[in-house]
């Protein structure tokens, strides 16, 4: 349970992983568009739900990759 | 004899069942004792992933969420879908910065973000700012909650305000008497009501009007119809601008409000926060497809109900409901979102009445008040905040009441540069936080009144949109004003830093020290340092 002193921080190069959830759904002109439809729904709409999927993957990893070994 | 009895019946009888465990929370994972704000306010502090999952969640996507979104998407269609991003984009974003907080704020003891501002600025006046733009922020939020529920009550013919008091003192008692542990347990209830009323609607829905394709095309057909420019089921190059800062704008200041932090501050430990920002996004997808449901009321041609002349959207989801569900099935569905909206009430008014006790009465009025004065003090504001949310909803336009919140964003984003930034840097003087504070509030004020809507005849306060062309600029586009605003603060917080450096102003003593951000469960430090901090 207990850790060491003083020689842990946050830093990690697979912290860099979690700046993809957040640049993508900021670009609107990746999905504003209607054609291809996926079931029905115009691609604006299923390509923005699946990049929830792609943030949980990525925060997951950095979660896996980060957390502390007890 | 009214004809939503059956929808009446099973609403009050769910809303009694979780009544009575908000006050049975008080002996949940009982405390020795509930007089602290430690145990009344986070619940001691010990909340583990699936109450933190439910806690953090229950309190983000709220009744108004349920309702206003997909009202939004009815009634302007694309620009409505910008929740989705925003819950994309906040996750990761926090997940960084919100362990530094807890971390830091487990090894000194803070319960709000104006106790951290405090420590690491040496500034109470920061402090006390960031208190006051968290109270003043969190108040029409706490209001948004009561327009939810009104808008069920409507759908099931219930009228006058005399419920929805009743709903909230009942709120208020269950809150006063159990704190953070009430909503905590509650929102297992409230959640899984709403996957449940979702996951139905999403499937029995789209089956009876055709498919989605269909669905998509019905509401492109009315967009069309329209005169409205800005509409339509996708975005035109004058909103696109408006719609990522609006996404980035409300992801920033999510986290910011006080009660997000209250939620977060009460799990056990840093992975608790991490897993959870990994396992949040499951209510991104909800919330994506309860907004379609603004497409699925437009297929079925869903009329909002009618008051004063004035049609309410807000009541576009229950409507929907209504004539879709059977009776004891909208009853459900009403509960689901009738008990979405006490939930994050409840953890509102608690940060409320924390940021109240720990920074205005401790720090100004009675400075050596003990453990079990925070906790009744913060017991009594969190009643005074409710009173003050039904007040918003008795005597001011519930149009209103929108606008309020739509400013409270913009202002709960000016505490960034103290909170946000302040957990990795301390290179901002206090002084030049102060004047950026200054700035950016006068420039978001000033950039909302100046947002109008001839279409519903406002000319001040009228959105969030604000277009460029008015800065000179020989464009169309608009931007989330509040993005605008932050950038002046930060702007002005940056010069004001340079001047009082060189001046040699006064910088008062940092608190905290770097490997405070990193301390977790079971740390020697947080053992340590527990027993030096008052």
């Amino acid at each position: 349970m207990t850790t060491p002193n003083g020689d842990r921080s946050d830093h990690s190069p697979w912290n860099w992983l979690l700046i993809v959830p957040i640049i993508l759904p900021l670009i609107p002109f990746l999905y504003n568009s209607d054609e291809p439809r996926l079931l029905g729904f115009p691609l604006f709409y299923w390509l923005q739900l699946a990049f929830i999927a792609i943030g949980v993957a990525c925060t997951t990893i950095v979660y896996q990759m980060t957390k502390r070994r007890r | 004899m009214n004809e939503h009895l059956t929808e009446i019946i099973i609403f009050t009888a769910l809303f009694l069942l979780v009544s009575g465990m908000g006050f049975v929370a008080a002996r949940w994972r009982r405390p020795e004792n509930l007089a602290s704000l430690d145990e009344w306010g986070l619940g001691g502090r010990s909340f583990g992933s699936w109450v933190t999952w439910f806690l953090v969640g229950g309190d983000l996507y709220t009744a108004y969420t349920f309702v206003a979104v997909p009202a939004l998407l009815w009634g302007a269609g694309a620009t409505g879908f910008f929740a989705v991003p925003y819950t994309i984009v906040v996750y990761p974003i926090v997940f960084l910065v919100l362990i530094r907080l807890w971390s830091v704020s487990h090894v000194h003891g803070f319960v709000t973000p104006a106790d951290f501002v405090r420590a690491r600025f040496d500034s109470p006046t920061m402090a006390l700012l960031v208190a006051i733009t968290g109270i003043v922020a969190t108040m029409p939020y706490i209001a948004l909650q009561l327009v939810g529920i009104e808008a069920v009550l409507k759908s099931m013919g219930v009228t006058g305000h005399l419920p929805i008091v009743i709903a909230f003192a009942i709120l208020a008692a269950y809150t006063y008497q159990s704190g953070l542990r009430a909503p905590a347990l509650i929102a297992f209830v409230k959640d899984t009501l709403i996957y449940i009323v979702i996951l139905v609607a999403i499937i029995a829905i789209p089956a009876r009007l055709g498919g989605w394709g269909s669905i998509f095309d019905a509401a492109q057909a009315k967009f069309d119809a329209t005169p409205a420019p800005g509409d339509g089921i996708l975005l035109n190059g004058n909103n696109q601008l408006q719609y990522v800062t609006l996404a980035l704008g409300s992801a920033l200041a999510l986290f910011l409000y006080p009660h997000s932090i209250t939620g977060v501050l009460a799990s056990r430990n840093r992975d608790v926060i991490k897993r959870n920002m990994s396992a949040l996004p499951a209510y991104s997808l909800l919330l994506g497809l309860i907004a379609l449901l603004g497409y699925m009321a437009i297929a079925a041609g869903v009329k909002p109900i009618v008051t004063e002349g004035k049609p309410d959207n807000n009541t576009i989801v229950p409507q929907l409901f209504d004539q879709m569900f059977p009776d004891w099935f909208t009853g459900i569905a009403y509960a689901a979102i009738g008990i979405g909206a006490l939930v994050p009430a409840a953890i509102m008014s608690i940060a409320a009445a924390n940021l109240f006790t720990r920074n205005i009465y401790k720090e100004y009025l009675k400075p050596n008040a003990s453990d079990a004065d925070e906790a009744r003090i913060s017991k009594i504001v969190s009643l005074l905040v409710k009173v003050g949310a039904v007040l918003c909803i008795l005597f001011l336009d519930t149009g209103f009441s929108i606008d309020l919140q739509l400013i409270g964003g913009v202002i709960i984003l000016q505490t960034l540069p103290a909170v946000a930034l302040g957990l990795y840097t301390r290179w901002f003087h206090r002084g030049g936080l102060i004047a950026g504070w200054v700035a950016g509030m006068t420039a978001g004020m000033l950039l909302l009144y100046n947002i109008g809507n001839p279409a519903i005849g406002k000319l001040h306060f009228a959105g969030s949109a604000f277009p460029l062309e008015k800065l000179g600029l020989d464009t169309k586009t608009t931007i989330y004003a509040g993005v605008l605003a932050l950038a002046v603060n930060l702007a002005v917080a940056a010069i004001g830093t340079v001047i009082a450096r060189t001046a040699e102003l006064a910088d008062g003593d940092d608190a905290t020290r770097p490997d405070h951000y990193f301390a977790d469960e079971g740390d020697p430090r947080i053992r340590d340092l527990d027993l030096t901090t008052p």
